[in-house]
C-alpha cells in the first residue's frame, strides 16, 4: 500500500471516531491522543478500525509505540510489508 | 386504560419534544419496548413503555413540545376490550439519527430511510442529509442552539445539585499495580475486539463496593433516601460538540467483566450518535465519571440529583510509594467520592473509599 493511500485510511478511521477532525491540522510529530482529544474507548475504537481495514494485528503490548500520526503510519507500515 | 405519560429523562429535563411515533393505534406492545422518540435538551432518546398493552389513541403529534408527565398516548391494559386494531408492518430497526439530522432532514423534506449514513456507528449526520437533498449547507446555527440549550440542562441540573444537596468529598489513592499487571495479562491473549479498559474494571468495584455501602446507591426524593435494588451506573461521556451525557448501564455488579465492556462500548457509541433509551437516562443510580484521559490527578463531581454519590477517577500516573518501609515507584490513581450529607457520613464514605481500594487489589475477583 502507498504511503498516501495508508494515510488516507488511516485519517478516515480517525475521522469515524471524531468527525470534526480537520486533516490539514494533524501534525505528525505530535501526540495524537491530545490532539484530537481521544480517550482510551475512542483509542481502542480506532485500532479496531485500523485492524478491520488493514488487517493487521495491534498487541496492546505495542500501544505505547502509536503516539503520534507519525508513529502509527511507521508501525502500519511495517506491518504491511 | 393506561396513560402512558412523557417520563422525566433526567433532573435537567422539563419538557421533550416528541419527534416520532413508532407505534400506532391498534399496535400491541410490551413493556420496555421502544414506543417513541423524544428529543431532550441533550439527545433524541429512544422512549420505552413501561407496561404491556394495546395502543388506543395517539394525544401528542411529533413537532409538539410537552411538559414532563404529559400524557403522550392511552392504551388498554392485556385482556381490557379492544376494538379491531389495524394491522401494520413490523417496525425496522431504527438507524441512529443525530437531532440537528432529524430536524435539517424535516427542513428540507428529505425522506430518512433514503439517506445513507457515514457517522459513527453508522448514524445519520446532519452532513448526510444535506448530501442527500443536494442543497448546499447554511451557516451552522442549530447546532449551535442545541448546544446552548444542553449547557443551559446542565446549569440548572447542577445549580439544583449544588443548592439541595449538602456535598462532602473524600479521595484516597488507589495502588494499581495488581489492577494493571491483571489487564495486560488478560488482554495478552484477546483479539483487540474483545480487550477490556481499565473503566470496565473501574465501573465493577464500584458496584461490588456498593453492595456493601447501600447508602451510596439510590435516589433522594421527597425528603427521604430510597435505596436501590441494583447498581444502574451512570457513566460520564463527553460529546464531541461538547456537552456531557450519563446513562446508565444496567445491573453492573451483576455482568461479568466482558459483557461490562460490551455494554460500555455500545453505550458510548450510542450515547455518540444519539441513540439513547429513555430506561438509561432515567434510570442511574449513581455516576462514575473519569476524567484521568484529560490528565487531571482527581475530580471531585457534583451529584447528579436525585442520586447520592459521584465516584470520580483520575489519571493513572507513576508515584513514589512507601510499602512496608521501601519507597517503590506505584502506578496510582486517585479516587473520589462526592456523597449527599443527608444520607451518609464521611465515615461511611471513607470506608466506601477504602473497600473500593480494596476490591481494585483484587481484579481476579471482579
Amino acid at each position: 500500500m502507498e504511503e498516501q493511500e495508508l494515510r488516507a485510511v488511516v485519517v478516515a478511521t480517525l475521522k469515524s471516531i471524531a468527525p470534526e477532525v480537520d486533516e490539514s491540522d494533524l501534525r505528525p510529530d505530535r501526540p495524537l491522543r491530545n490532539q484530537v482529544d481521544l480517550d482510551s474507548m475512542d483509542w481502542l475504537n480506532f485500532l479496531i478500525g485500523l485492524h478491520e481495514k488493514l488487517k493487521v494485528e495491534i498487541p496492546e503490548a505495542d500501544y505505547a509505540r502509536l503516539v503520534t500520526l507519525g508513529d502509527v503510519l511507521d508501525y502500519l507500515k511495517a506491518k504491511l510489508k | 386504560m393506561i396513560e402512558f405519560k412523557l417520563p422525566s429523562l433526567g433532573a435537567d429535563m422539563d419538557e421533550g419534544k416528541l419527534l416520532e411515533w413508532k407505534v400506532s393505534p391498534g399496535d400491541t406492545v410490551k413493556k420496555g419496548q421502544v414506543v417513541a422518540i423524544v428529543d431532550t435538551s441533550k439527545a433524541a432518546v429512544d422512549v420505552e413503555i413501561w407496561c404491556d398493552g394495546v395502543v388506543q389513541e395517539l394525544l401528542v403529534q411529533p413537532g409538539e413540545t410537552v411538559p414532563v408527565g404529559t400524557v403522550l398516548a392511552t392504551l388498554t391494559a392485556p385482556g381490557e376490550a379492544a376494538g379491531a386494531a389495524p394491522v401494520r408492518p413490523e417496525a425496522m430497526p431504527r438507524r441512529p439519527i443525530t437531532p440537528a439530522a432529524r430536524k435539517r432532514a424535516k427542513e428540507l423534506g428529505v425522506d430518512l430511510d433514503a439517506v445513507a449514513a457515514t457517522g459513527p456507528g453508522g448514524a445519520v449526520t446532519i452532513e448526510d442529509v444535506e448530501r442527500a437533498s443536494d442543497i448546499v449547507s447554511p451557516p451552522e446555527a442549530p447546532p449551535q442552539g442545541k448546544a446552548a440549550e444542553m449547557r443551559k440542562a446542565i446549569a440548572a441540573a447542577m445549580s439544583r445539585s449544588k443548592r439541595e444537596i449538602p456535598h462532602y468529598y473524600l479521595s484516597e489513592p488507589v495502588p494499581m499495580r495488581c489492577a494493571s499487571a491483571w489487564l495486560a495479562k488478560a488482554n495478552e491473549g484477546r483479539p483487540i475486539t474483545t480487550r477490556l479498559l481499565m473503566a470496565a474494571l473501574q465501573l465493577k468495584a464500584v458496584a461490588r463496593a456498593l453492595k456493601r455501602f447501600p447508602e451510596m446507591n439510590g435516589f433522594f426524593r421527597d425528603g427521604a433516601f430510597q435505596p436501590a435494588a441494583a447498581a444502574h451506573i451512570g457513566v460520564a461521556i463527553s460529546l464531541r460538540q461538547g456537552g456531557l451525557i450519563a446513562p446508565a448501564i444496567h445491573d453492573v455488579g451483576d455482568k461479568s467483566l466482558e459483557q461490562l465492556m460490551r455494554d460500555l462500548t455500545d453505550l458510548v457509541k450510542r450515547a455518540r450518535a444519539g441513540s439513547l433509551r429513555s430506561s438509561e437516562m432515567s434510570d442511574p443510580t449513581i455516576t462514575v465519571t473519569n476524567l484521568g484521559e484529560q490528565g487531571v490527578a482527581a475530580v471531585y463531581g457534583v451529584i447528579y440529583p436525585p442520586q447520592v454519590a459521584l465516584v470520580g477517577f483520575g489519571r493513572i500516573s507513576e508515584r513514589p510509594w512507601a510499602e512496608n518501609g521501601v519507597v517503590t515507584v506505584m502506578p496510582v490513581v486517585t479516587a473520589s467520592l462526592a456523597a449527599d450529607h443527608r444520607v451518609s457520613d464521611g465515615h461511611r464514605g471513607a470506608l466506601f473509599l477504602a473497600e473500593l481500594r480494596d476490591l481494585m487489589q483484587q481484579p481476579e475477583s471482579l
